[in-house]
């Protein structure tokens, strides 16, 4: 039935060339982070970032290679095996892997480490996939959604152990995925209420008005309403326990560790402690800021260059972007990821098995959140969180994850005319 | 029922950039807060310092360079002391004074350079040199200091300093800041905008831990700094050296100049003081303990210090005289000494014998003259109108107002006129008898030795002078020096009036200063020995030579010497012989003024 798995004009080459062209911005960015007029060493030298930063480019082509020669089956089937396979690494990785910075994040030999947190992704990716492709699975059913969530929480669990909050927030991501699925609604709406709260609660000194307002409102809700009893009990209740959060979340807050805790305050107060916490912020925002409308040109950033950005090649890669091509250069970017997210869902649309559109939308989630949380943060819209921009960053496991995850995709679009509908 | 899903999911893609590049927007086009945060991240500006001029002396001997000193400077992070006793050995300092320099530093900046030993000589760099290596976060700033090679002319030349918060306040050009060098007094002064140069800017790059990164856009907004120039000075290097010889040990001025041109050949206030000494690390020590001496070597005389000029002044009185008509040479005097006091001379003299002789009865009976013209009947209107026409008179030789030497502070001096007798006595209350001593030179007659040099160079000139000057030639242009020094000022005296007073000054040296006198050289002087009611009187002498063709006018004032005809004509005598000689041939005469006591 099948002549041949490998059929190039079924390959999505606009998502290829995006990808592509997202590397290769990438790569030049990280030979300007690491660029020193004094010393002028060539992007292609392995003695700094942007030559080993090919070498990772080079063998992420290989990998693409060796998908895209693939079964396109072969994930399928294996999707259960990988996740496991991974769900033991992970297990294993804080007694076997190496210490960094108090966390334990890599495993290998030498030189040759691999983070699996990062490829967990892809894991978790397929293992959602092949678990909720089920005809009988309805996330609108209690007993579902339970289900799903328990095979997310596994690997957020043992990442967070490690710990890396910050790449276990990924996982959270996949509430795009729920929601495309058929996740109600009202999950969501609470979801963005209870972070909205959160934050005035934060953001706001004195709790006192923020009291105050859900008062009135809840009093609004109430005269507007139906005026009966147990309308206007259940609208009393949500507010005190509105009330009752606003006030116990400064202490939750204060109960985080103090890094986690001077994270989240920071965003609120960029200038609470410019040299302490607020550093990597301010610094970052500086350095984009000083880019202007055009940037000041290729090789031309000072900030970046000179060290004021801390992780300046891999979580803050950004800032070196907005520094040389200013806004210009932040808006092709950008669009380049909003167009290949885009382009993405319109290709999960048009898979005709639900375990390829599963997975396309897991591909989804987790770019659109890299995408949107480390820009955010590099602009102080949100706090420091040490996850890389994908595909720019500096890194052979963030580069080779997010290639993985993306290309298996891009494989199974390519493959979908060999696939029997499965959609019910 | 999911169909509008996959379209909330897509445009919730385009808020998020949308979001995002609206924030972007803000902060990198709208709000250029940024771009100047990050100018002050990365670019130092660090200002090249020029050099700045030299001082040659007329012959072009050099008075005043540049010494490289060194400024040893702490970046406190990268700093380790190692063995803490072979440290204060090697760089000469104590354990607290290591340990207050580094909290300094630390306090200034943790990675920034600071000054950690400021203004190390070129002897202790050498020794430290080699052991730097040995101290990371140590490194050796050059800078330079004001050097003379030979420690003369101090007060002419000036010092330079630290520029003070006033100065700073009141400077208008804006050129400098807080730390800055800027010549305090003498020519570093008045010739600082000359000397100093221009600034030069060069804008680097610098990373996070303060590390010089190579110039700023290749240096494109850099500027090259501008030496200054230099200055050629009218000072005699050889005659003022041979001048602070002859006045070592004794308090007051000499002062040299060339009449033709007014060039100032030699400027000596004494006590002096080592100009070396007022340089570098050792200025705030040296210059707090010379200005709490009470002999005021800082006390620039020749210009700052105002005597009455005593029986010199006669020869003014004289030329007025002559140019009112009031005298002629024959013009006859008895010596009567119940007007005042005199010495034995024959009587009754000529003008040519008065000044001869220097005899005071004879001015105070031909100033009367001067005075009272019978202009108006009420004799104290008559003496108010004398004086002030006299006034004129004298303002014109220069005195009782500055001259405009090229240094800062010239004292004006006093030529009194009628509205400072009203002030003491009421108008109409005083005549010639209140102010007969101005006759002699004494009373409230002040003035200051450059203004008797200048004096000394009128008479040489037969009438006319230019403003006493130190500068020659600015970076060798003769034409760059101030326009006033090329000024010809007239004393509004005939010249023919200046024969018989030069021949008499020839003579006076008979009478009142043999031991000035020179075989070969014809000097034409005139002593004086003016009146200090504090103690012993202070001994003046004013002279040209040759008395044709004058090459050099000087006067030496030396204070509590007594009778000018010893100290003061002397050391005139030598300086002359020195200036149009260049060799001694009286070497009794210089070892008596070298070792003279005048208080005898």
């Amino acid at each position: 039935m099948r002549e041949k798995d490998i059929n190039i004009s079924r390959v999505d080459w606009i998502t290829v060339m995006i990808y592509f062209v997202l590397v290769m911005i990438g790569w030049f960015n990280i030979y300007a982070a690491v660029y020193d007029g004094q010393v002028d060493k060539s992007i292609f030298d392995t003695s700094i970032n942007s030559g080993i930063q090919l070498v990772w480019i080079g063998t992420a082509i290989a990998i693409i290679i060796v998908i895209m020669a693939a079964d396109y089956r072969l994930f399928e089937n294996l999707a259960i095996p990988i996740y496991l396979v991974m769900l033991v690494l992970l297990l294993l990785t804080p007694f076997i892997g190496k210490e960094v910075n108090g966390q334990i994040l890599t495993i290998g030999f030498g030189s040759f480490r691999i983070q699996p947190g990062e490829f967990a992704k892809f894991a978790t990716a397929l293992a959602l996939a092949k678990f909720m492709e089920r005809p009988t699975f309805d996330l609108s059913k209690t007993k579902y959604q339970l289900q799903a969530f328990g095979v997310l929480l596994l690997p957020i669990v043992l990442i967070i152990l490690q710990p890396d909050t910050g790449t276990a927030m990924v996982y959270f991501a996949m509430l795009i995925m729920f929601y495309r699925e058929g996740l109600p609604q009202k999950f969501y709406v609470l979801g963005i209420g209870i972070i909205a709260i959160a934050l005035l609660a934060l953001g706001i000194e004195n709790n006192l008005y923020l009291a105050g307002a859900i008062v009135v409102i809840v009093a609004i809700l109430i005269m507007m309403g139906k005026k009966t009893p147990q309308q206007i009990i259940a609208f009393s209740v949500i507010g005190i326990a509105l009330i009752a959060f606003t006030y116990s979340l400064d202490f939750v807050v204060s109960k985080l560790p103090e890094h986690q805790q001077n994270r989240i305050m920071v965003l609120f107060n960029p200038d609470l402690d410019p040299l302490g916490v607020g550093w990597n912020v301010t610094q970052s925002k500086i350095a984009i800021g000083s880019g202007g409308l055009a940037g000041k040109g290729y090789l031309q950033g000072t900030q970046t260059k000179f060290d004021f950005v801390p992780e300046q090649h891999t979580d803050f890669i950004f800032c070196t972007l907005g520094e040389e091509f200013g806004w210009l250069g932040s808006f092709v970017v950008i669009s380049l990821f909003v167009a290949m997210i885009t382009r993405l869902v319109l290709m999960a649309e048009r898979q005709k098995n639900r375990f390829n559109r599963i997975y396309g939308y897991c591909v989804i989630s987790i770019l659109m959140f890299h995408f949107m949380i480390n820009i955010a943060m590099t602009i102080g819209l949100f706090p420091v969180v040490g996850i890389p921009l994908p595909f720019f960053s500096y890194g052979g496991s963030s580069l080779w994850s997010f290639t993985i995850l993306l290309f298996v995709f891009i494989k199974m679009d390519s493959a979908r005319a060999l696939q029997l509908g499965r959609m019910g | 029922m999911n169909d509008q899903r996959p379209v909330v999911i897509i445009i919730f893609v385009f808020v998020i950039g949308l979001v995002l590049l609206t924030k972007l927007f803000m902060i990198q086009v709208m709000d250029d807060s940024f771009i100047r945060k990050a100018e002050r991240n990365a670019i130092q500006r660090v200002v090249d310092h020029p050099y700045r001029g030299l001082v040659y002396d007329r012959n072009g001997k050099l008075l005043v360079y540049n010494n490289p000193i060194f400024d040893l400077m702490i970046v406190p992070k990268e700093f380790e002391v190692g063995d803490t006793t072979r440290f204060l050995n090697l760089f000469g300092i104590t354990k607290e004074h290591l340990i207050e320099s580094y909290q300094a530093a630390r306090k200034y900046s943790y990675v920034k350079p600071s000054t950690f030993i400021k203004q190390i000589s070129t002897n202790d760099f050498a020794k430290i040199q080699d052991f730097l290596i040995d101290y990371p976060g140590l490194f050796i700033m050059t800078r330079s200091v004001r050097s003379y090679p030979e420690p003369v002319a101090s007060h002419a030349l000036g010092y330079i300093g630290e520029i003070s918060g006033r100065q700073l306040e009141r400077d208008s050009s804006g050129y400098y800041v807080q730390g800055d060098y800027v010549g305090l007094s003498g020519m570093e002064r008045f010739y600082e905008d000359q000397m100093r140069g221009t600034k030069g800017v060069k804008y680097k790059m610098v990373n996070v831990r303060g590390i010089d990164k190579g110039p700023f856009k290749d240096g494109e907004y850099d500027t090259a700094s501008v030496a200054g120039s230099n200055i050629t000075s009218s000072i005699d290097m050889e005659l003022q050296k041979y001048g602070e010889l002859l006045m070592q040990g004794k308090t007051g001025s000499v002062v040299a100049i060339e009449p033709k041109t007014g060039e100032i050949l030699s400027m000596i206030s004494a006590p002096f003081y080592d100009p070396n000494s007022l340089t570098g690390a050792e200025f705030s020590k040296s210059y707090r303990a010379l200005n709490s001496l009470e002999t005021k070597p800082l006390f620039n005389r020749p210009i700052m210090a105002t005597y009455p000029p005593g029986s010199i002044f006669k020869i003014v009185q004289s030329l007025i005289g002559l140019q009112e008509g009031i005298l002629t040479p024959e013009t006859t005097f008895a010596c009567n000494k119940s007007l005042v006091a005199c010495h034995n001379h024959p009587s009754p003299v000529n003008l040519f014998g008065a000044i001869r002789n220097s005899c005071n009865p004879y001015y105070h009976q031909a100033f009367r003259q001067i005075i009272n013209q019978e202009v108006s009947s009420n004799t104290y209107k008559d003496t108010e109108i004398g004086l002030n026409a006299w006034r004129e008179h004298v303002l014109k030789f220069g005195l009782g107002g500055t001259l405009g030497v090229d240094m800062p502070n010239e004292k004006k001096g006093l030529v009194p006129n009628s509205g400072y007798y009203d002030h003491y006595y009421g108008n109409g209350r005083w005549k010639y008898s209140t102010i007969y001593s101005l006759s002699i030179g004494q009373g409230e007659l002040l003035v200051t030795p450059l203004q008797m040099a200048n004096l000394a160079a009128i008479f040489a000139n037969k009438g006319y002078y230019y403003t006493p000057h130190l500068v020659k030639a600015i970076d060798g242009d003769k034409s760059q020096i101030p326009q006033e020094y090329l000024t010809k000022h007239e004393v509004g005296v005939d010249a023919h009036h200046f024969d018989m007073v030069q021949d008499a000054m020839v003579q006076a040296l008979y009478g009142t200063a043999q031991r000035a006198i020179m075989k070969d050289i014809q000097i034409a002087g005139k002593t004086g020995t003016a009146q200090n009611p504090h103690g012993e009187d202070h001994s003046v002498f004013i002279a040209f030579a040759p008395k044709d063709n004058p090459q050099i006018a000087i006067v030496v004032y030396v204070e509590n010497a007594g009778w000018g005809g010893r100290a003061a004509a002397s050391t005139a005598s030598l300086m002359i012989e020195k200036y149009l000689k260049d060799s001694i041939s009286r070497p009794d005469l210089e070892k008596y003024v070298i070792t003279g006591n005048f208080i005898y």
